[in-house]
């Protein structure tokens, strides 16, 4: 029977209630350790159709009749559209239909930042529409620009309240400390640049819009646009088969859907409206500037008695205010914390979600102070952090539903313990250094969530959810997860998702949920296709159900003397098919759960020029059970190296005065390429957690980019007692660390003590 | 009226003056393996063989392309380096991967056996957000088999 539940729901470290029906979730976990398909590395199913060219990405659907839209945007970070004039745009050759304020809340008449969308038009082809837009008249009111997060929250400039979080006495904390360690650590705003752009296309069949679109979450555009237009939610037909990059930017249905949305109701034609990469670059989300003002407190031995932190994210001129404040909060076992985070608002584009918002910002600013103390109290930072170690969420004292980050420290040792080594190779001018950080994030998943599975009388499978592969290889997961419960090789599952039209409710793949959060879901489909399946040859072969299996693509009882392939026990079927479905059940209540690692950075740095080289990243993770160790070894590396790119070369520049957008390009914005790869060691624990789910798996898109800012940072520290507290790390601001610790290291010895670090 | 030849067919192209071949290859022949991320010859995922040498089509005019010879990825869909891409997990979204494997064809096309040094060198003008850089090394170590 269908329970009705009250449970929480947790995305990107944001909570809700929810009413949730939660069906019978009977399934024991599967051993730990590898089974015969999950938990070995399995190519992607959906590859060859990927490096050949052949699947169809948003960017490449072309729809008889479509027509092309494109976008006027504010060149002004904040004015007012006094006036305007769509009329010869709409005269102009190819057009359609134009559209403004006045037409759509998408478009605003008064822009907070340089791009925002005013306007729009469509065209028979996408240079007849850019053309239309030049003759779109404007007359522009100039507002005032406030760029100056600090002084947004001193004007009151902000999205919602500051949130305050407090345990203990930090003031006392503070007193009791025989050490204390404070500093401002700063991280710039970073654009997601997934290499697919925003786009739409999309037409009205009957009574029925068709959208079509790179996303990260088909029912929430489902739910969004139908809200935003009035249709009932299974009117909209969301589809995205293929994804080309979200990193957390495409979760929602944002302005270019809209905007095609009404251009093709008053057009009666399908409308495509794709942004370029510089409207990419100013409208589409960022992960926003924050200013972290930092203290921690310990005891001489290294105890920790009082983590305080003052965060201001610079948000934009919308967004939400990310857990910057995050992995103070969570990471350590300390008494007395207090935290206040403000979110600024300001005329600069969107804040978005991006690959663990706040937690990648605030770990480099702990995880780099805490090093800051073991470097004054000539502590090992290794054994700072496990001195430290929280066996319970420090902030309630739930317990964890499983957290092995004790053992990602044993198997960091060794790479830890090449810093001697690594020190060694240092020469007069190239210094080199090991540093370290730990990673903590979300990463659980979460119900609803909902798979179908059907076995022809073939023996082959198709599991079928309305879910999204947004690079992550989910696809690949869940045929691995259908294959391991069916007992039938991998090849003979097929994965159809993608279209909200064609499968049950799917969760967002954003806050490392998909393999969490539809994992479990796909192997109850898997498990319910298996039972009838087994109830079947028990009665064509009158057998008991208990003794029957299914294995290695048989049916096999347990005294041996029955092994019929299952294609011969489902071929009497002819065309009957067998289905099974599945759902997601809650997370275990009164436990936190989350994921955990730590990564150990070396690097190399040019004292003169302030150069920096990544030479190696070695990775340990706790993610519990992994379904595909090949894929986890690629998300690792991914995650490491967009790391890298925002530690060292990264940064979206905007002009101090008029707020203006400089770098919208790939030549002016500098993201990672294949010569700044360092090499890469990847290992993961590997073990289930016993309390989630049946699978035991949390998610692995985020936890690989958090640590890795701090573990450089730290590196550069152990590499030349250098404290960088800006990101990026560019060659000023490690010239200006290197200047300050020289400073540092005159000052004392004028004082007589001994020049260290 | 520019001819061009695209994976062994000829083709005479009705395009204005100033279309770039990656349209022309997209939307009058088609050919949307041929993917533009960024249509400024920044990121290579438009990456083409024209007469052999690996060219970015979204800032090549088609009228400029006159006589040659493009192979695009539709035109390697049998080439070794498809499956050792695959084998390698050397694609994640897969948006940057068709340039990226026709900028590896021409590197082992003239070199077969490259070092990881002169792969980082040759590949450094394919971009890739997924970062999926260190198994496209092994995919181009290993495209043999």
């Amino acid at each position: 029977m269908a329970r009705l539940i009250r449970t929480e729901k947790e995305v990107e470290g944001r909570y809700e209630e929810v009413w949730l029906v939660v069906e019978e979730d009977a399934l024991e976990q599967w051993p730990a350790g590898a089974r015969s398909i999950v938990g070995r590395p399995a190519t992607r199913i959906d590859g060859l159709e990927r490096a050949r060219g052949e699947a169809v990405f948003t960017a490449d659907v072309k729809l008889p009749g479509m027509l092309h839209a494109a976008v006027l945007r504010s060149p002004h970070a904040h004015a007012r559209v006094a006036r305007i004039d769509l009329a010869r745009a709409l005269a102009s050759p190819g057009v359609y239909a134009a559209i403004g304020p006045s037409d759509i809340p998408q478009l605003a008449e008064e822009c907070g930042f340089q791009g925002e969308a005013v306007a729009a038009v469509c065209a028979d082809t996408y240079a007849q529409a850019v053309a239309a837009v030049a003759e779109i008249e404007v007359e522009w009111a100039q507002l005032e620009v406030l760029l100056d997060a600090d002084e947004a929250i001193k004007r009151g400039e902000q999205h919602g309240e500051p949130r305050v979080q407090a345990r203990g006495d930090y003031e006392r904390g503070l007193a009791d400390a025989d050490v204390v360690v404070e500093g401002e650590f700063r991280t710039q705003v970073v654009l997601h640049n997934s290499m697919e752009t925003h786009q739409a296309v999309v037409q009205w069949i009957g009574e029925t819009l068709e959208v079509y679109i790179s996303t990260q979450y088909i029912w929430g555009i489902r739910d969004e646009v139908a809200k935003g237009i009035g249709l009932p939610p299974d009117k909209v037909r969301v589809v995205c088969h293929y994804m080309g990059g979200g990193f957390g930017a495409k979760n929602g249905a944002d302005d270019y859907t809209f905007i095609a949305i009404e251009l093709a109701k008053r057009t009666h034609r399908p409308v495509r409206c794709a942004l370029t990469r510089r409207e990419e670059n100013l409208a589409t989300g960022n992960r926003n500037a924050t200013i972290q003002r930092l203290t921690i407190g310990a005891k001489s031995d290294g105890t920790l008695t009082a983590l305080g932190g003052e965060y201001v994210n610079a948000v934009g001129w919308s967004g939400w205010t990310a857990p910057t404040e995050g992995p103070m909060q969570l990471l350590y076992a300390c008494p007395n914390v207090k935290t206040t985070t403000w979110g600024a608002k300001i005329n600069q584009p969107p804040m978005k979600a991006f690959r663990a918002p706040g937690f990648v910002e605030g770990t480099f600013g702990v995880e780099s102070l805490l090093n800051e103390l073991a470097a004054k109290l000539g502590v090992d930072p290794l054994e700072l952090r496990r001195k430290n170690y929280a066996h319970s969420d420090p902030a309630d004292e739930r317990p964890f539903s499983g957290k092995s980050l004790m053992e990602c420290y044993r198997r960091a040792e060794p790479h830890w313990e090449r810093r001697h080594e690594v020190r060694a190779r240092s020469t007069g001018r190239v210094k080199r250094g090991v540093g370290m950080a730990s990673q903590i994030w979300y990463g659980g998943g979460g119900p609803p969530g909902y798979a179908w599975i059907r076995v022809s009388s073939d023996g082959r499978a198709t599991v079928v959810t309305a879910m999204q592969d947004i690079g992550t290889g989910t696809k690949t997961a869940m045929a691995q997860i259908a294959a391991e419960e069916l007992g039938v090789p991998l090849e003979h599952i097929t994965v159809s998702l993608g279209d909200s039209a064609r499968g049950p409710y799917a969760a967002i793949s954003a806050g490392s949920s998909t393999t969490p959060s539809m994992g479990p879901a796909v192997r109850a489909a898997a498990a319910d296709a298996k039972r009838q399946i087994l109830e079947i040859a028990a009665q064509r072969y009158h057998l008991e159900e208990r003794v029957l299996d299914l294995r290695d693509g048989k049916v096999v009882s347990a005294d041996g003397n029955l092994s019929s392939s299952l294609e011969e026990v489902l071929g009497l079927l002819e065309d009957a098919q067998i289905l099974g479905k599945g759902a997601r059940g809650p997370n275990p209540t009164g436990m936190q759960v989350l994921t955990f690692g730590v990564q150990v950075a070396e690097v190399a740095v040019d004292v003169d020029t302030g150069e920096i080289w990544v030479e190696r990243v070695a990775a340990v993770h706790d993610v519990g059970r992994v379904i595909n160790p090949l894929g986890a070894s690629s998300q690792i590396e991914g995650g490491i190296i967009q790391g890298i790119g925002h530690t060292l070369s990264e940064e979206r520049l905007s002009d101090p005065k008029t707020g203006r957008i400089l770098t919208t390009s790939l030549d002016a914005y500098k993201l990672p390429t294949f010569a700044d790869v360092p090499e890469i060691v990847s290992e993961l624990i590997d073990e289930p957690d016993s309390h989630l789910t049946n699978l035991g798996s949390k998610g692995l898109g985020e936890p690989p980019i958090v640590p890795t800012a701090a573990a450089i940072a730290n590196a550069i520290r152990d590499a030349t007692g250098a404290n960088v507290r800006q990101l990026p790390i560019s060659r000023e601001e490690m010239l200006r660390a290197l200047r300050e610790a020289e400073a540092r290291a005159r000052d004392k010895e004028k004082r007589g003590a001994p020049a260290g670090v | 009226m520019p001819r061009i030849s695209v994976n062994g067919h000829e083709h005479e192209v009705h395009a204005e003056v100033g279309q770039s071949l990656a349209d022309t290859l997209r939307d009058d022949l088609g050919l949307t393996g041929t993917k533009i991320a960024c249509n400024e010859g920044h990121c290579g995922a438009c990456t083409v063989l024209v007469d052999g040498i690996p060219t970015l089509s979204c800032i090549t005019l088609v009228h400029a392309a006159d006589g040659a010879k493009v192979t695009t990825i539709e035109g390697l869909r049998d080439h070794p380096m498809i499956q050792a891409f695959v084998s390698a997990d050397a694609l994640q979204c897969g948006f940057c991967t068709p340039g990226q494997i026709v900028s590896a064809v021409s590197l082992v096309a003239e070199n077969a056996e490259p070092s990881s040094e002169e792969i980082r060198h040759a590949m450094s003008g394919n971009l890739c957000r997924c970062g999926a850089y260190p198994k496209i090394e092994e995919a181009i170590r290993t495209w043999r088999g």
